[in-house]
């Protein structure tokens, strides 16, 4: 998205009218930001309150003795079920599924959309429309047969049963992703290599990926913050110690052991918020472009 | 320098191909087997798969005794799944209603050469990163009666105010909207502004020259050049709410009761708590079906658009 | 032995034919030119010559050998893009090694041969630079630069020219030309330009609807077209076509063209161009092709040509000569005249016409008869 161009260029005068209607604009504009802003700041300001605060404060009120006693407790002590470890292992365990999963999903996705655009050969097209029907299946009906196949591959409530399932149901995103960009690569480029001698894996890895770097960061973020706010085949599919934090944090918050420390959940929220978050602060402009590129959302 | 390596008798192979010539057009189609043989058997074999499972009486642990279509018939009568398939209906139509209408404002407003337009987008956006989980225990948070934003208000001085449809089971479905919305709606926003800034300038100008006023360039030129943006934005969000799983489970649990299930938390229930897998697989090829009713009609014009190119 | 040798080559996707019986051979070291509209087969021909697209019959060979069924690295052949396909990720340097390097030719070699072309083309100072850095004229320079270096029996160009501004195409159609002298190459040039085609080639392959119509010398096509589309698509101004009576008979046939308003035009047909094919066109229409150059200012003097008058329609001057618009026929025709003419729309305009280089087409199926 470009900020280079805007409309209603063209000569206007300045009239008082027109300046109210500006200054309502950004009134309006505003209100909109401070809306979308709230919850964010509203959990953030729970977090670091003291539950003494809480209860008989005010959402929006800033903390009198701010603390960070329940980060502390939500990453090592707080209760997820049947366990009080707090969520830290479970945020560890998250990466440890989603690298190598963003890794194999995009590389695999790269190779698939290489040659689906630069080798066609015939039924390409057909094959690319079976795989990109994977994008649109509501997963609920894939989950059954899902947990009976890891079972037989003695993968069931591991984090590399966790890392198949993603990379299985990714491939068709990647897939997408490095069709759509490869076909915007023209094709003299690959002729002009096949005829300087190189075959099918030299002119990917000399000619096509060195070019690939915007396709591949939006790749990695899409996959990235898609397996890590995946809640569903990591509630059906994890077992007590390969959890992923989002279940973790659903477990967290309803644990209803003791009083409900409220500072402690948005603590876990924030925790199992800042990795995506901090991704989409850093490279928001990939982020946007793989949502409305790929136009698909799981 | 010729590099005749490979001295192939003229006529090799088939139809004379070299050697290489062969492995060449091979390989991006073994290349490709493996995706292929993982969508096959990943997602077609699993579909149908579903299907075996949704027509056996299979309880606790999956059996092969065929019952036909009795599990369909089983959640035709089925009051919790009437629930759920009404609460998609009512969440999915506001979902969809209010999102457009919000991200199409945002975008339009955006799009007046608004300074700070890239801190505004970015504020708009970020819901999106979020997972439903997170969304959902804030808002469970926000739309505490007790602690949450009614309490705040009262503490005000509106003694009165009441806003607790997190608790009221015929309200409760309304709160996932809310929560949906503030996710998604800024993601929409993102699509129209895109769309906005990908329209011919020179239609605009030329609209200028004609002397139409900037309200009625939207509404006669640039709105009906955002066609496919709709398109696009409805496909991707009856999508997410059909799909709505982990929303509902982390705000509402469904609840109170079951009053704001939605299918797929109807379909996770049975199939993984409640021992009846049969009926759950039932319900996953209805879910199924509902996606493919939507999606057949675009991906079909997809590709044949994409033919004409 | 040709350096290539096409035979009987045929192309279809499906039921549409995209090259039809294609018969084409060429010398060691001659420039052969495939020019034709967009869409008439000529780039599936050259990629089907390199290889990158797969023929449905007939047989390829380069240098004697049948290349047919292999793939473009084992056909030692070079190609020079339209689009340049500079690969972008690499330096000029890297750019033209590339192909050498594939081919697993030693270091100080490749190093040596990027030097080599390099002087050649005058891009000594770019080879650390990325394509990116370099402006369309320099790019073109360098996509040729690749192909020098790896010395294939073969050149390719596919409409090298196209993406440069006027000017640059013509400095380096020049610079080609002198390429080609100079080293002797074995050149297949595809271009729908026909300057490009009438003054670089050795040879021409004119081509429609995945057909040659005609293979000559640019001298042969231009003034011997084989048929009406040859004989219209090569020559700018295009050659006119005027309705015209065959009269008379063997050594003294005539010409009438009849144009409303006017009294009919009868133009001499010179008895040494007799063919036996007019004989069985007498008093039938025909299609008499004149190039506006065959037109010429009637000055005083009675020269060679035979003397005709018309009203002038509109006036083009070009600088180096003017293009005058007049009925003539049913239609209207453009005559290139001496920058000296200094005639007037509305105006009566004396001309000759030299009958000596016109032609004649059969109407219908558009086949030269003389």
């Amino acid at each position: 998205m470009s900020d280079a161009m805007s409309r209603g260029q063209v000569i206007r005068r300045q009239t008082p009218a027109a300046k109210a209607l500006r200054g309502l604009l950004y009134a309006v504009l505003i209100v909109a930001a401070v809306a979308y802003l709230m919850p964010l700041v509203v959990m953030l300001l729970t977090s670091i309150k003291p539950l003494a605060e809480i209860t008989p404060g005010n959402l929006l009120a800033l903390p009198r003795s701010p603390t960070v006693e329940p980060w502390a407790k939500a990453w090592g002590e707080a209760c997820t079920g049947m366990r009080c470890e707090g969520v830290g292992g479970y945020f560890w365990n998250s990466f440890a599924i989603v690298i190598p999963a963003v890794i194999i999903s995009t590389l695999v996705g790269a190779l698939n959309g290489y040659a689906l655009t630069k080798w066609r050969f015939k039924g390409s097209n057909l094959v690319f429309a079976m795989m990109l029907f994977g994008c649109f299946i509501p997963f609920q009906v894939v989950l059954l047969p899902m947990a009976q196949t890891l079972g037989w591959l003695g993968l069931a409530s591991s984090r590399s049963g966790l890392v198949l399932v993603h990379v299985v149901f990714g491939i068709a995103f990647t897939t997408l992703f490095f069709r759509n960009f490869y076909v915007g690569i023209p094709d003299e480029l690959v002729n002009a290599a096949k005829l300087d001698g190189a075959g099918f894996f030299r002119i990917f890895w000399r000619i096509l990926l060195p070019v690939s770097a915007p396709i591949i960061v939006v790749s990695v973020i899409w996959q990235f913050t898609q397996i890590w706010n995946d809640f569903l085949f990591g509630v059906a599919f994890s077992g007590h110690d390969t959890q992923p934090v989002t279940v973790a944090l659903n477990n967290l918050v309803n644990t209803s052991t003791g009083a409900k420390e409220y500072n402690v959940d948005m603590a876990a929220a924030m925790i199992a918020a800042l990795p995506t978050l901090v991704v989409y602060v850093l490279a928001g402009k990939y982020f946007v472009r793989g949502l409305t590129a790929g136009s698909v959302k799981g | 320098m010729p590099i005749n390596t490979t001295q192939v008798p003229a006529h090799a192979g088939a139809r004379g191909h070299s050697a290489s010539a062969s492995l060449q057009s091979w390989l991006p189609r073994l290349v490709l087997a493996p995706s292929v043989a993982i969508s096959l058997f990943f997602v077609y074999g699993f579909m149908i798969w579903t299907f075996v499972l949704s027509l056996t009486n299979s309880r606790m642990l999956p059996s092969y005794h065929f019952v036909g279509f009795g599990q369909y018939a089983r959640l035709m009568a089925n009051e919790r799944w009437w629930v759920a398939a009404s609460n998609l209906a009512i969440f999915g139509g506001l979902f969809i209603a209010i999102c457009l209408v919000i991200g199409a404002g945002l975008a339009i407003l955006l799009d007046q050469r608004i300074r700070q337009e890239g801190t505004l987008r970015t504020l708009y956006l970020y819901p999106m990163a979020l997972s439903f989980i997170v969304t959902g225990v804030v808002w469970k948070w926000l739309l505490n009666p007790g602690l949450g934003i009614q309490a705040m208000v009262r503490s005000w001085g509106f003694d009165n105010f009441t806003f607790d449809w997190l608790v009221q089971p015929e309200m409760a479905v309304y709160t996932l909207v809310i929560a949906a919305v503030w996710q998604a709606s800024g993601f929409v926003m993102a699509l129209f502004l895109a769309g906005l800034r990908g329209i011919d300038d020179e239609i605009i100008k030329a609209a200028q020259l004609d002397g139409a006023s900037l309200p009625r360039i939207y509404r006669r030129v640039i709105l009906p050049c955002l066609r496919p943006v709709v398109f696009s934005a409805v496909m991707i969000l009856s999508h997410i709410a059909i799909k709505s799983f982990d929303l509902v489970v982390a705000l509402t649990g469904g609840g109170p009761g079951y009053s704001s299930d939605l299918p797929a938390t109807f379909m996770y229930a049975h199939a993984f708590t409640r021992a009846q897998i049969g009926l759950g697989s039932a319900s996953a090829m209805l879910m199924l079906g509902g996606v493919l009713a939507i999606l057949v009609p675009y991906l079909y014009s997809e590709l044949r658009s994409k033919r004409d190119v | 032995m040709s350096a290539l040798e096409i035979h009987q080559l045929h192309k279809s996707f499906g039921s549409t034919h995209v090259l039809k019986d294609v018969n084409i051979s060429i010398a060691s070291g001659e420039f052969l030119i495939l020019v034709g509209p967009s869409g008439c087969g000529k780039s599936t021909l050259m990629n089907a010559i390199a290889g990158l697209e797969p023929i449905t019959s007939g047989e390829i060979r380069i240098g004697g050998e049948d290349v047919t069924w292999r793939t473009p690295a084992e056909r030692d052949i070079a190609m020079v893009f339209q689009s340049y396909a500079l690969y972008p990720s690499m330096t000029v340097r890297g750019n033209i090694a590339f192909g050498l390097e594939m081919r697993k030719i030693p270091k100080a070699e490749r190093e040596a041969a990027v030097q080599r072309v390099a002087d050649l083309l005058q891009i000594s100072h770019l080879l650390d630079r990325k394509p990116s850095q370099l402006s369309g004229g320099q790019r073109q320079r360098v996509a040729m630069g690749r192909a020098l270096a790896r010395e294939p029996q073969i050149y390719l160009f596919d409409e090298p020219l196209s993406n440069l501004d006027a000017k640059l195409r013509v400095e380096m159609r020049t610079e080609i030309k002198k390429l080609h002298q100079r080293l002797g190459t074995t050149i297949v040039y595809v271009t729908h330009d026909q300057i490009e085609a009438m003054t670089l080639a050795d040879r021409i392959a004119v081509m429609r609807d995945g057909q040659v119509q005609q293979l000559g010398t640019p001298d042969e096509i231009y003034n011997n077209p084989v048929n009406v589309f040859v004989a219209g698509f090569m020559g700018s101004p295009a050659m006119n076509f005027v309705d015209a009576v065959l009269e008379g008979g063997r050594g003294n046939y005539a010409l009438r063209i009849s144009t409303p308003g006017q009294e009919d035009l009868v133009l001499p047909w010179p008895a040494e161009r007799d063919t036996d094919a007019l004989a069985s066109c007498v008093g039938q229409k025909m299609l008499l092709g004149l190039r506006p150059e065959h037109f010429s200012e009637a000055v005083g003097h009675s020269g060679a040509g035979t003397a005709m008058a018309a009203v002038i329609g509109v006036v083009e001057p070009t600088g180096a000569d003017v293009l005058i618009n007049l009925p003539l026929g049913e239609g209207e025709v453009t005559a290139r005249v001496g920058p000296d003419c200094h005639a007037r729309p509305g105006e009566r305009l004396e001309l000759q016409v030299d009958m000596r280089r016109a032609v004649l087409f059969d109407p219908q199926r558009e086949v030269r008869l003389a």
